[in-house]
């Protein structure tokens, strides 16, 4: 099949790369880039462990091509953190326990990232909404809603220094 | 009950994960992370009908795409003799299939490309002509005498029964049936459901043609135990087998066993002499790969009738699908469904257990089951509701009635089993006290009298976790031992190497953990290794909530093998006899004299120095262990759920779950609160959503996330947890295992629930809208199909 150049600019580095126009994004990700910390855990995109932003809104990228991301920005798990300093988020689901066997922790990160941007003073509520997007199979979600809550109020503490 | 906010013990307490520093980064090495030079990809062909014979199959096309560089078939496995691969269960699965086909969504050909879009296209050039046979899909059908044999591969096979198994004793419950006052009697499904591990099964095989070494990273529970039966079926060396389980996105006992993908996956390498990658999709893996419970119950109870239970006779069906391949240890075919006496003191107890082949996918124990302890549990649990039902009796009341109390421990049950400890009453007391259980009853009445449908569950389990005494149970012949080494380095950090397998349950820090409160090192300076067959003591692996029990005990015993060690070292250091030295956490002392000792730290540097050693002492500061546990651990809880039923449609909300656990000593409370959220997520997911069903053609109809339905955020409450300790008199630390007590306890508390919210004695999971809709309505609803 055919290739296409696209030009994409992945966690603020511009890239060229060539694609079949049938590549999966995910796919982009994780072989082309070799950013596996995005993960795919269904075929009919209901798990949501695939999640990155696109131009800043959370999307499940095993239902997105790599030819639509040309010209446009993507975020993964592995452009969180800043420099050696983890962003709110990472720092909260260490601090809460909202990890175990880590699969869907980066998809959710990322979707609780999304949010936080949006709505920087989320209720319980808004949060599991939120995520209902992404499954997890370990820590029936109590602690994954704490770690978002915990990074909302950090970044809340940091906004008003 | 929020857990102890100690941030960095040394030893027991709320530790934070050492895990999770790459996991939130994105750095964890998954297999699919796995990318070696020159690596192939793997795809399976798989049957679309649930039986039908092969007449042939047509590779040449497939074989003629330029990207594909192997095509496999069950002929190509023929002439290596591995076709067909032994089970856990004794019993024989094809790899492909070469007579006949099965079940829908079996293995019948093996591609093997430059990549993984590649191997996926020439899937669809490989035709294969199949002759349907009529499907086996209702087990109470499989023994009819006009039933299609699906094992005709078996020498001598007329039928689809697989075995019959007892317990107990039958006569005398017989007896104690006919003189009880009240009997009950209740026919319940446990349905067939998924473990649906976020990642799914795969393997990256490289077979090394120069060395003859195979290398194998592989989603698996039970590295070592995989190695062993490797070298078994494919007639390798084991020295010439390295198993590496890299991080593993959770097994839930789906990642036991071993899957024919594994099986090609390695023949694809031998085959193009280049590594091969196989990752199977959801799909597969929810249609092919170990599936849990499906259990046909029917359960009786005896009693007075002031609620005095008597006994307890149960009868199952097991569906155990096309192969056998139910993971349990080998002399126990119905695992340990032999707990089902649950919390109760009884005068006798008998069950009997049948299991049948049908056209369906193997498996059966998996997804935190204990070995069938999830259905044991949920027999007895609804059972005892049903008496409750039956006698008009609270059923908290009818438990406290009838709850095994404190000094009646250690308690031979009737059938067989030897619980080690348990304070029973002060549990259900505690997680009633949370719940306001009082209060809860008198807003249900209130709400009754508004029209309202409130209902109130309880479960109180006994698990039985840790197998075990290897002269009892063994896999395949493999002794349920497992084996530890502890090693210091002269700078006092450590390394602590485990047969066991984390799936995401935290042992790189609860072992560290262990180490810690055994040698005062901090948990930080401690790196536990697992997973890599060449670097760690051989054991059985990770599933049965086993890790603690078993190889919990290896690590302490191994640190008290090193820390005697080290007294011997001391005593040379400071010229005394090792008898006036006494330990403090983290250093040997005089007796007498405490400012005169020497800290782990400087005996490790002594050790591997120029001290003259006392006579005997080695050198160096290291151990190694196999500890063979004398019996299982039993931890046990009382969950307590609450839901609202809307009467218009049947929708069930969890709004309330209470669970109070008590698994003995706790090393990582942190960890432990974590398992039990996760297991109290799969129990309200088992009991209202999730779901694998099949059509009268054997059409599996939950084999995507469309249809197999898992809890999101939005269906799980906020999880209300207690505990209590009341350690195993056995166990060197006094630990039980913990991590399947939730999945076990928690379907019980909700189905317990909905039936009293609206009024119906039993109605089988899941819990769905319109199942309990139509419940409501016609006051029983059929089992799933």
């Amino acid at each position: 099949m055919e290739k296409r150049q696209i030009k994409v600019t992945v966690n603020g580095e511009p890239r060229l790369v060539d694609v079949e126009p049938r590549l999966l994004l995910v796919h982009l990700l994780r072989e082309g880039l070799g950013l596996t910390g995005t993960h795919i855990g269904c075929d009919t995109t209901s798990c949501g462990a695939c999640t990155v932003l696109f131009d800043g809104q959370p999307v499940k990228s095993c239902t997105m091509l790599a030819v639509q991301t040309d010209g446009h920005e993507v975020t993964t798990v592995e452009g969180l953190a800043k420099a050696s300093e983890l962003d709110p988020v990472q720092e909260g689901f260490k601090e809460e326990h909202a990890l175990q066997c880590g699969f869907c922790t980066s998809g959710m990160m990322m979707s609780a990232k999304a949010l936080l941007m949006e709505n920087p003073n989320p209720t319980e509520e808004d949060v599991r909404w939120a995520l209902s997007g992404n499954l997890c199979r370990c820590t029936g979600y109590q602690n994954i809603v704490k770690a978002v809550l915990w990074a909302a109020k950090k970044m809340q503490s940091e906004a008003a220094v | 009950m929020t857990a102890v906010k100690e941030e960095r013990p040394i030893g027991f307490g709320s530790l934070k994960r050492k895990e999770d520093q790459r996991f939130v980064r994105g750095k964890g090495t998954y297999v699919d992370d796995v990318k070696l030079p020159g690596m192939l990809h793997g795809a399976i062909l798989r049957s679309p009908f649930a039986h039908a014979r092969i007449v042939s199959i047509d590779t040449s096309a497939a074989e003629a795409h330029p990207k594909v560089r192997a095509v496999i078939t069950g002929k190509t496995l023929e002439s290596m003799n591995l076709a067909w691969m032994p089970t856990l269960s004794l019993d024989t699965q094809a790899v492909l299939a070469t007579d006949k086909v099965r079940f829908q969504g079996q293995e019948v050909a093996f591609v093997v490309a430059e990549d993984h879009y590649s191997a996926r296209d020439a899937l669809e050039l490989i035709d294969v002509e199949y002759e349907p046979l009529p499907a086996v899909v209702d087990p109470r059908r499989a023994l009819d005498p006009d039933a299609p044999v699906i094992r005709d591969d078996l020498e001598g096979k007329t039928d689809n029964h697989i075995f019959d198994w007892e317990a107990g004793d039958k006569e005398a419950t017989d007896a104690v049936f006919a003189k009880a006052d009240v009997v009950v009697t209740q026919d319940m499904l446990y349905p067939r459901v998924h473990p649906a591990p976020l990642e799914t099964c795969g393997a990256v095989a490289h077979f090394d043609k120069v060395d003859g070494k195979l290398t194998l990273w592989s989603t698996t529970q039970a590295p070592h135990a995989h190695r062993t039966l490797y070298a078994m079926v494919a007639g390798l060396p084991e020295h010439k087998i390295r198993v590496i389980a890299p991080d593993i996105g959770g097994g839930f006992g789906n990642k036991v066993g071993i899957y024919p993908g594994y099986v090609l996956a390695i023949v694809g390498s031998i085959v193009t002499g280049k590594p091969v990658k196989w990752m199977e999709d959801r799909s597969e893996n929810l249609m092919s790969t170990s599936f849990a419970r499906d259990y046909h119950m029917r359960g009786e109870i005896a009693a007075t009738r002031d609620g005095k239970i008597l006994a307890l006779r149960v009868n199952v069906l097991g569906d155990h699908g096309a192969f056998n391949a139910q993971a349990q240890p080998a002399k126990y075919p119905a695992g340990f469904f032999h707990v089902f006496t649950g919390s109760y003191d009884l005068e006798a107890a008998h069950c009997k257990v049948t299991g049948v082949y049908t056209n369906k996918a193997p498996g059966g124990v998996a997804y935190a089951c204990s070995f069938r302890v999830t259905e044991a549990v949920y027999l007895v649990e609804r059972m005892v509701d049903c008496l409750a039902d039956e006698l008009n009796m609270d059923p908290a009341e009818l438990r406290m009635k009838n709850l095994l109390r404190p000094e009646q421990f250690p308690y031979q049950a009737k059938t067989g089993w030897v619980y080690d400890s348990g304070d029973y009453p002060t549990c259900l007391r505690k997680a009633m006290d949370i719940a306001g259980y009082e209060e809860l009853r008198k807003e249900q009445a209130e709400r009754r009298a508004r029209g309202e449908l409130m209902g109130i569950g309880i479960s109180f389990f006994t698990e039985a976790v840790g197998a075990g005494p290897r002269k009892h149970m063994d896999i395949l012949g493999l002794g349920m031992a497992d084996g530890c080494e502890l090693r210091v380095h002269p700078t006092g950090k450590a390394v602590l190497r485990l047969s066991v397998q984390t799936q995401g349950q935290g042992h790189e820090t609860t072992f560290a953990q262990i180490v810690a409160e055994e040698l005062g090192i901090p948990p930080e300076d401690i790196d536990v290794i697992h997973g890599d067959t060449d670097q760690t003591p051989f054991g059985l692996g990770t599933y049965g909530s086993r890790s603690m029990p078993v190889s919990g005990a290896a690590a302490a015993v191994v640190s008290r093998k090193v820390r005697d060690k080290a007294r011997l070292i001391a005593s040379a250091m400071l010229e005394v006899s090792p008898e006036d030295l006494e330990w403090e956490k983290g250093r040997w002392f005089v007796k007498g004299d405490p400012e005169k000792g020497k800290t782990i730290q400087e005996i490790a540097l002594a050790a591997h120095g120029d001290l003259e050693l006392p006579e005997g002492v080695e050198g160096h500061l290291e151990a190694q262990t196999v500890y063979n546990p004398p019996n299982l651990t039993y931890p046990y809880g009382a969950y307590i759920c609450v839901v609202d039923v809307d009467p218009g449609t049947g929708h069930v909300k969890v709004r309330r779950f209470i669970a109070v656990d008590d698994c003995g000593t706790r090393i990582n409370p942190m960890i432990i609160e974590g398992q039990v959220h996760g297991g109290l997520a799969d129990g309200v997911g088992m009991a209202l959503m999730e779901f694998i069903g099949f059509d009268e053609e054997g059409n599996c109809l939950g084999g995507s996330f469309m249809d197999y339905l898992l809890p999101t955020a939005l269906e799980c409450p906020s999880w209300e947890l207690g505990y209590t300790v009341t350690p195993s008199p056995h166990h060197p630390l006094g630990a039980k295992g913990v991590g399947e007590s939730a999945t076990v306890g928690s379907p019980a508390a909700v189905v317990n629930a909905v039936m009293d919210a609206i009024g119906v004695r039993h109605v089988d999971m899941p819990l769905t809208p319109s199942r309990v809709w139509t419940a409501m309505k016609y006051g029983s609803v059929e089992p799933p199909q």
